[in-house]
């Protein structure tokens, strides 16, 4: 009896996240599916959309239009750039934090957490300005280092979450054996944080792959990633849903690919510590 | 050194100081609009005919605004040419922010662009920014809906009229609603409708003194015509209708009737996305009487922000895309129907344009408005369906939100006029009017 009920438990689970993962993934799903519509189609009731013709147009017209590859280097460049730099800064910062903690450590932790809650369009004159006079606009640097300074806040969060969990005596056992600082945290440390680091970089990745705020605004021609990209195709007078799609279809499909490729280390790292 | 050596220096010097002065890459930001797109994959032409490169950054309406409202006002220098609207370009020249279009070759012929698009253009008497395309509003009917209610189109009906054929039209049963309204929030959404509509009943944004005047007899006439006309004949869930679900509704066949901007009667007359495309006529947009009709007017134009190094490389690229020749490489590459419309007299004169069906009607929406008077009593401000002052953006999308919430039946038409009063006098006030 006992395992009748563990089992229709476990089926009924299964059935509940199966609706909760297609509702969550449904929006994704619906552009794939209307980048393969004509224009006159994808406007349709949802049921005619469903049924009416598929076509690569889009594709190509997107295709012609636009220099993909420039945007996707970009993106590339701007998400893993941003990542490792921010990485650099991070690690010494979380160890600190975790293994050196002083009275402050947690009202920096705070402070830090507090500049992720100020709007991005309220500095957004101050940085343009900045970035006018060192000649950053429209630059991969000086997006890395924009980028970098947004998630770095999280980054920080998240190794420190993670370091946490690492007993302090291991450190203390590698010190004892003579190892440096630097020997400690390469190591030591770095090797047995992996699992959290990796989630930590994947996370940031697509945290920086996404963002459309000052991408935007600190890009022209030369440094606009996918996120440009896709803003092209949206117009305020005449049809463009398929196209539009087509070109949001392409620029997720890395990230996504990505994702679902690494999800056990995602998901690993996201839960780790949450055990205990 | 020989004569010859010192001649070939000569000779290599000038021709790397020509070819330094001539081959320049231009940045031009604009937005993803069929005339714009058309432009992109005709610039081939500019470039063989100067040496010049260009370089697209092509971003959402909204997007674009915010980006080249950022550059132009802190003097960043990433864009060479502008695409702005007839709101931008008389605050931007007033500026100083634009360079002036003062000094157009003859050949340019800058008579030839249209009174309306050129006084709207700027400011002070001076040309700010060049007509790429113009545009004003009119009404887009079914022609078999209109015969089958028994009633005629006039070419200048009034909104009595509208209101009546909208409701003879209407048959929800089967998803046929008499008319289709903005009635999305935004200045640019359902504001540039009402404010085009309640120039018609004459009301006006503004007295001479710049007091709003949401709490005159006329505004409450406007809204609640408005108002009551979508209960009895618009589609469900209105007040979440722009353009683009408008244009997809018409070419559904869902609508009797749609006013809105002139530039969608190429689309609900493409029979590749257009289920009617064989059925729509065309009509200026209504008036009551007073001697103003609803349509607006607007225009996508060329500017070049004050300060850019490449000046000389920008001018000869407005030359060449708001050129009489322009127009004549469209029809050429894509057809007469496919030429950006709305912005010069000799177009409308050339007898092959005026094959298309909806080149008359889209002169005469285009001549019957008028920025500089554009309501039936006087007001202080440029502008049709907006008020070329640069706060308008900001209360206007406020005022919206007020009347697209009237719309959703969220609350009454007096309340949102007495909302839209008090927001717009606060506005005003703190701009020191």
């Amino acid at each position: 009896m006992a395992r009748a009920v563990t089992t229709q438990r476990k089926t009924l689970n299964t059935i509940i996240a199966w609706v909760i993962g297609l509702v969550i993934f449904f929006p994704i799903l619906w552009i794939i599916i209307l980048s393969f519509k004509s224009e006159g189609d994808a406007i349709r009731p949802p049921l005619e959309v469903l049924t009416s013709s598929w076509t690569f147009d889009s594709y190509a017209v997107v295709q012609e239009r636009s220099d993909y590859f420039k945007h996707f280097v970009n993106s590339v460049t701007l998400s893993v750039g941003s990542t490792l730099l921010g990485l650099i800064i991070a690690v010494p910062a979380a160890w600190a934090m975790a293994f050196v903690p002083s009275k402050s450590t947690r009202n920096i932790l705070m402070w830090m957490l507090s500049t992720k809650m100020l709007p991005a369009v309220g500095v957004l004159y101050p940085i343009y300005l900045l970035f006018i006079r060192l000649g950053l606009l429209d630059s991969r640097i000086g997006l890395v280092v924009v980028l970098m300074l947004i998630n770095l806040p999280i980054i920080i969060w998240m190794l420190y979450t993670y370091f946490k969990e690492i007993p302090g005596e291991i450190l203390e056992a590698a010190r004892m054996d003579g190892a440096t600082l630097r020997e400690e945290i390469l190591y030591v440390l770095t090797p047995m944080a992996i699992p959290g680091m990796a989630s930590t970089v994947l996370l940031n990745i697509i945290l920086a792959w996404n963002e459309a705020f000052w991408t935007l605004n600190l890009t022209a021609a030369k440094a606009a990633p996918l996120t440009a990209f896709i803003a092209s195709y949206s117009s305020p007078e005449g049809l463009f849903y398929a196209k539009l799609s087509a070109a949001s279809t392409m620029a997720i499909a890395p990230i996504l690919i990505m994702g679902w490729f690494s999800q056990k280390q995602l998901v690993r790292g996201l839960t780790f510590g949450a055990v205990k | 050194m020989t004569k010859t050596i010192r001649a070939l220096m000569g000779a290599s010097a000038v021709v790397a100081l020509t070819s330094g002065a001539f081959a320049e890459t231009i940045t031009i930001a604009t937005v993803n609009n069929g005339d714009m797109i058309r432009m992109q994959g005709l610039t081939a032409d500019f470039t063989a005919k100067t040496g010049h490169e260009v370089e697209w950054v092509t971003l959402e309406e909204n997007v674009l605004r915010q980006r080249v409202t950022t550059d132009i006002s802190t003097k960043g220098g990433q864009f060479d040419i502008m695409t702005i609207g007839m709101y931008e370009t008389p605050i931007w020249g007033k500026n100083g922010w634009l360079v002036p279009l003062d000094d157009l070759p003859a050949e340019y012929d800058v008579d030839d662009i249209l009174p309306a698009m050129r006084g709207g253009l700027s400011y002070d008497g001076t040309l700010y920014a060049a007509p790429f395309y113009g545009e004003s509003s009119m009404i887009m009917y079914r022609t078999d809906l209109m015969e089958a209610a028994g009633l005629d189109m006039p070419d200048a009906p009034t909104w009595d009229f509208v209101r009546d054929a909208a409701i003879a039209m209407t048959d929800k049963d089967n998803e046929i609603y008499g008319i289709c309204l903005r009635g999305k929030a935004g200045w640019g959404e359902n504001m540039a409708f009402l404010t085009a509509t309640a120039n018609a009943f004459g009301a006006r944004w503004f007295d001479e003194n710049w007091t709003p005047q949401f709490d005159t007899p006329q505004w409450k006439e406007a809204l609640t015509f408005y108002l009551d006309l979508m209960d009895q004949a618009g589609p469900p869930g209105a007040s979440n209708n722009g353009f683009n679900e408008n244009l997809s509704l018409f070419q559904q066949g869902k609508c009797g009737m749609w006013i809105d901007a002139t530039v969608a009667a190429s689309f609900v007359t493409n029979a590749d996305e257009s289920t009617v495309a064989d059925k729509v006529g065309f009509a200026l947009a209504p008036d009551t009487g007073l001697g103003k009709r609803g349509n607006w007017l607007w225009a996508w134009a060329l500017g070049i922000p004050a300060g850019t190094q490449k000046e000389d490389a920008a001018k000869q690229f407005i030359e060449w895309a708001t050129s009489k020749e322009y127009l004549a490489l469209v029809a050429e590459n894509e057809g007469w129907a496919n030429v950006p419309p709305g912005s010069r007299t000799s177009l409308y004169e050339n007898p092959e344009y005026a094959q298309v069906p909806f080149a008359k009607m889209t002169l005469d929406s285009i001549n019957s408005a008028d920025p500089l008077n554009p309501t039936v009593d006087p007001v202080p401000y440029v502008g049709v369906q907006f008020v070329a002052i640069p706060e308008f953006a900001g209360f206007a999308t406020e005022v919206g939100q007020e009347f697209s919430a009237a719309l959703a039946g969220q609350q009454t038409a007096d309340e949102a006029l007495a909302k839209a009063q008090a927001l717009t006098a606060d506005a005003m006030d703190a701009a020191g009017y």
